[in-house]
């Protein structure tokens, strides 16, 4: 594959917080249709390396190559902020770990859903509805429930929501922050068995963020180990868990349990 | 007050200048809301202190003013502008629409289609249509200029899913050449289609809110929607009890003790000319 | 038939003359005088002066008295003059460290060079009714001090000498002037506090309350709280020279809060600041917490969600004569609009009728 097949290029990013390193020297190419998974504790850099590809934070130096859809390759850094809140709406998604900051609380289920549709010129209330209903069934939540507002849905409810509102305009790259990290356990296992098939459904190309290896081991085709905001190893999914080459990654796939 | 203690319309030149040169700048740029330094007047903000000032910056000796409040120029605040007009810049008055060169108005737009040259202004009490949906000024403007505006479909959906229609009857929000969300002022939607193509040029001031607004003549104005719920300017299915006209906006008035109701028409002006036409509705004996 | 209700020009002229006449009261009593007004309620035309942001004690005790003593609506008057004043140019920064004190308290230090001057204060008052001044009872002859003695330093600038104070540096920008530029955000603290010495007491009252009662609490101490007549100096350009144009009376207090500090910077107290014109102790504390409060961006401190940090939030909403004009403009007619909401209103309602009638028949057949 040449460099036009890629979705997004990652170069020699970097971000300092004063003397702090959030993170440095990455670098990564991401393909149409893969999950890349980034891994490391609480304080390795990965929110901050996800943050700074999402346009959520401005990077230090380096480049975040997205290929857009009109324009062929693009870096996202340097791109107008006009641009990158147009890209941020249309072709990228970001879910985020708690969905109250992802949804519009005093707005109902349909219309959370929707407003996506609407922001890109959806005028076809009849049309809209209809979308909404059918994403609500594909994440699993009852029909009945499209008038009823998200504070009165239940935790998992509210990430499934978050979910369907995200993907419904069919973005080309979503950003995943610790998606099932609020929830308990048992609906965490409902939830991933809901990405898992969306994922490849829809042939979903993602950037994930997770301390939990379960949940790469599950979606991530490639893996990304972090720590002290430098990669420390990365590879294939099931390369990286079953023979860990760093000092680091061993130690994480050891102090988890069998998964 | 004595007329010799004020320059020409109240507000000194230099204020002037700078009114005017706001409103060069928001008819530059249609439904763009350009901020002003507007300043205390002597009448309080919510009294249309915006329009004042807009008036006052663009008045001339020539000028023949009308001021209309709800459609009427008796109604007591249009009265005590145009005196304050009348007052401090000398200038001729007239309640007839066709004979003003200036019209100030609050919640209306008179039925008589006006013309070129004739100016409308309005004044407005919340000039940030988007105000809410997100109260923070900062955070509109960004808004605006990024041209983010699925929120305010958001807030016409949600009317639809709960009412089964839009439930906004007045301050209806229009898109102007394609570009920027406006709030028309609080005019019944009845009155949006007015906005549209108009041959007057339309001027829009918030005193309170320092904020001036224009559409220039014959710009495109669209009031929001969706294709299979689409804007109607709907209002009291009657017609006038004075003049039977049946295409103008409606005021109800109770008459009796009972509770008992009549329809006539908002706008004073074309409903007595109407009448001075010999026209008649039924409760015109 | 049916005749519209005319004559809104006769019944605001009747209106008017009964406000005169309700203004003057009972004609037995005799007419309060302006002269009246301004010495002897002293601290009404203070605080008419500071919110309506001119200091003329005449102008201001002419205006409580046209308003029947409600002191918003005065200040409203004073504001509406004010803006039809011609602009001469700008005085120089006064020079609060060379005020003429009548009154000067720190809570910080026992004693401070210049001494502490209680002046003309409640503070140690027992609130209970004086009947003797019912019966026109004859003020003591106060003695005082020669207030015209040598400058009195700032509490401040000693703990700056030890450089416990954070430093206030003159950047030498000439600020912006709230009256004449529209307010936009982000306002620098110049800009703010301008916006605050004009703005409502009773607002800044209670949005410093509450950083006391820990919506962004900064552990406030009064410094130095000075009140007393400073000079005002202009330069005009055509002299070469500056000239003293006269002298007024200003509140100034500083408060010393609670240190920051950070790996490169040493921990250090922190400022806020309040001046207001006239003697309007109240409001010039006040502005003072809440200046410190809007400051939590700049000193690197955790925005808590309280609104005294919230600058849009204050600045505006704590204009007097903006808030009651909104709040007031609702009594105005808005039939038109209302007529728009009736119509609406009967339309739901009907649909919903239909609605139901329709489900009704359904679960009949």
């Amino acid at each position: 594959m040449n460099e036009n097949d890629c979705l997004l290029s990652v170069k020699q990013l970097e971000k300092r917080y004063g003397p702090h390193i959030g993170c440095q020297d990455v670098s990564f190419d991401l393909y149409p249709g893969e999950v890349m998974g980034i891994v490391g504790e609480s304080g390795s850099g990965k929110s901050t390396l996800l943050n700074c590809m999402a346009g959520h934070l401005k990077p230090d130096t380096g480049e975040v190559v997205f290929n857009t859809r009109t324009e062929g390759l693009r870096d996202t850094v340097t791109m107008s902020e006009p641009e990158r809140r147009l890209l941020s709406r249309t072709d990228w998604a970001f879910i985020h770990q708690h969905a109250r900051d992802g949804l519009r609380m005093g707005v109902s289920a349909g219309g959370n859903v929707g407003e996506r549709m609407m922001a890109v010129g959806a005028r076809h209330y009849g049309d809209i509805r209809r979308t909404a209903e059918d994403w609500l069934e594909r994440v699993e939540i009852d029909t009945s429930r499209i008038d009823d507002r998200p504070a009165t849905f239940s935790g998992g409810m509210q990430q499934r929501l978050q979910i369907a509102r995200n993907l419904v305009t069919q973005p080309r790259l979503i950003f995943m922050d610790e998606p099932t990290g609020g929830l308990d356990v048992s609906v965490q296992a409902r939830l991933l068995d809901l990405l898992r098939s969306l994922v490849r459904d829809m042939n979903l190309s993602v950037i994930i963020v997770t301390h939990d290896l379960a949940v790469v081991r599950l979606l991530a085709d490639r893996l990304m180990v972090m720590k002290s905001g430098q990669v420390v190893e990365q590879g294939l999914t099931d390369q990286v868990l079953d023979d860990p080459q760093h000092a680091y990654t061993q130690l994480l796939v050891s102090s988890v349990l069998h998964v | 007050m004595n007329n010799e203690a004020y320059n020409f319309a109240y507000l000194d030149e230099q204020t002037k200048r700078m009114i005017r040169r706001a409103l060069l700048k928001a008819v530059a740029i249609p439904g763009y809301q350009v901020p002003f330094a507007s300043r205390e007047m002597p009448m309080p903000y919510g009294w249309g202190t915006g329009g004042v000032q807009v008036s006052a910056a663009i008045l001339t000796p020539d000028d023949r003013l009308k001021v209309i409040d709800q459609g009427a120029d008796d109604t007591t605040n249009a009265v005590s502008i145009r005196s304050f007009f009348k007052r401090t810049a000398g200038v001729q008055t007239t309640t007839a629409t066709s004979e003003a060169t200036v019209i100030q108005t609050r919640h209306r737009i008179p039925e008589v289609p006006l013309t070129e040259k004739q100016t409308l202004v309005y004044q407005v009490p919340i000039p940030e249509p988007l105000r809410f949906l997100e109260p923070r000024e900062s955070e509109t403007r960004k808004m605006h200029s990024l041209e983010e505006y699925g929120l305010m479909h958001v807030k016409l959906y949600e009317d639809i899913a709960r009412h089964g229609h839009i439930a906004t009857s007045y301050a209806y929000p229009v898109s102007v050449e394609e570009r920027y969300i406006m709030d028309p002022s609080p005019i019944p939607k009845f009155d949006n289609p007015k906005l549209s193509q108009n041959a007057a040029l339309q001027l829009f001031g918030a005193g309170r809110e320092q904020r001036i607004y224009a559409l220039p003549p014959y710009t495109k104005v669209v009031s929001l929607d969706f294709d299979d719920h689409p804007f109607e300017a709907s209002k009291a299915n009657h017609v006038c009890a004075l003049c039977g006209a049946e295409h103008s906006y409606l005021d109800e008035v109770i008459v009796d003790d009972e509770g008992n109701r009549m329809f006539v028409c908002s706008d004073t002006d074309y409903c007595e000319s109407r009448r001075a036409q010999g026209l008649t509705g039924k409760s015109a004996a | 038939m049916y005749v519209s209700v005319k004559g809104g020009e006769q019944a605001i002229e009747n209106a008017h003359a009964w406000l005169d006449e309700a203004r003057r009261g009972d004609t037995n009593i005799a007419e309060i005088n302006v002269a009246q007004i301004r010495e002897q309620l002293s601290l009404s035309v203070n605080r008419v002066m500071a919110e309506g942001s001119l200091y003329d004690p005449d102008l201001a005790a002419l205006a409580i008295k046209q308003s029947r003593g409600d002191l918003i609506e005065a200040i409203f008057l004073i504001r509406a003059y004010r803006t039809t004043l011609p602009r001469f140019g700008y005085s120089n920064a006064i020079d609060t460290s060379a005020m003429a004190c009548e009154r000067r308290v720190s809570a910080t230090f026992k004693d401070i060079p210049g001494g502490q001057i209680l002046g003309p204060t409640f503070d140690y008052t027992h609130r209970l009714i004086d009947f003797k001044l019912a019966a026109e009872g004859n003020a003591k002859k106060a003695s005082k001090r020669d207030n015209s003695v040598d400058k009195m330093p700032r509490v401040s600038d000693f703990l700056n000498r030890e450089g416990l104070m954070e430093a206030v540096i003159d950047n030498g920008d000439t600020p912006a002037d709230l009256t004449r530029e529209p307010l936009e955000l982000p306002a620098n603290r110049s800009l703010r506090l301008q916006s605050l010495a004009r703005a409502d007491e009773g607002f800044l009252l209670s949005l410093a309350y509450s950083t006391q009662r820990g919506y962004a609490r900064n552990h406030a101490f009064v410094g130095e709280l000075r009140i007393g007549l400073v000079d005002v100096v202009m330069d005009i350009p055509e002299l070469g020279f500056d000239i003293d144009i006269g002298e007024i009376q200003v509140t100034e207090c500083e408060t010393v809060n609670q240190f920051t500090g950070s790996k490169t910077q040493p921990p250090q107290f922190t400022r806020g600041y309040g001046l207001v014109l006239g003697q309007t102790e109240r409001k010039a504390i006040s502005m003072a917490l809440v200046d410190r409060a809007m400051r939590w961006e700049e000193l690197g401190e955790d925005d808590e969600g309280a609104p005294a940090q919230d600058a849009e939030f204050v600045l505006y909403h704590s204009d007097n004569i903006q808030a009651t004009g909104f709040l007031e403009h609702i009594k105005l007619p808005h039939y038109v609009d209302f007529q728009a909401e009736l119509e609406l209103i009967r339309q739901l309602r009907e649909d919903a009728e239909t609605n139901l009638s329709n489900t009704e028949d359904a679960h009949e057949q």
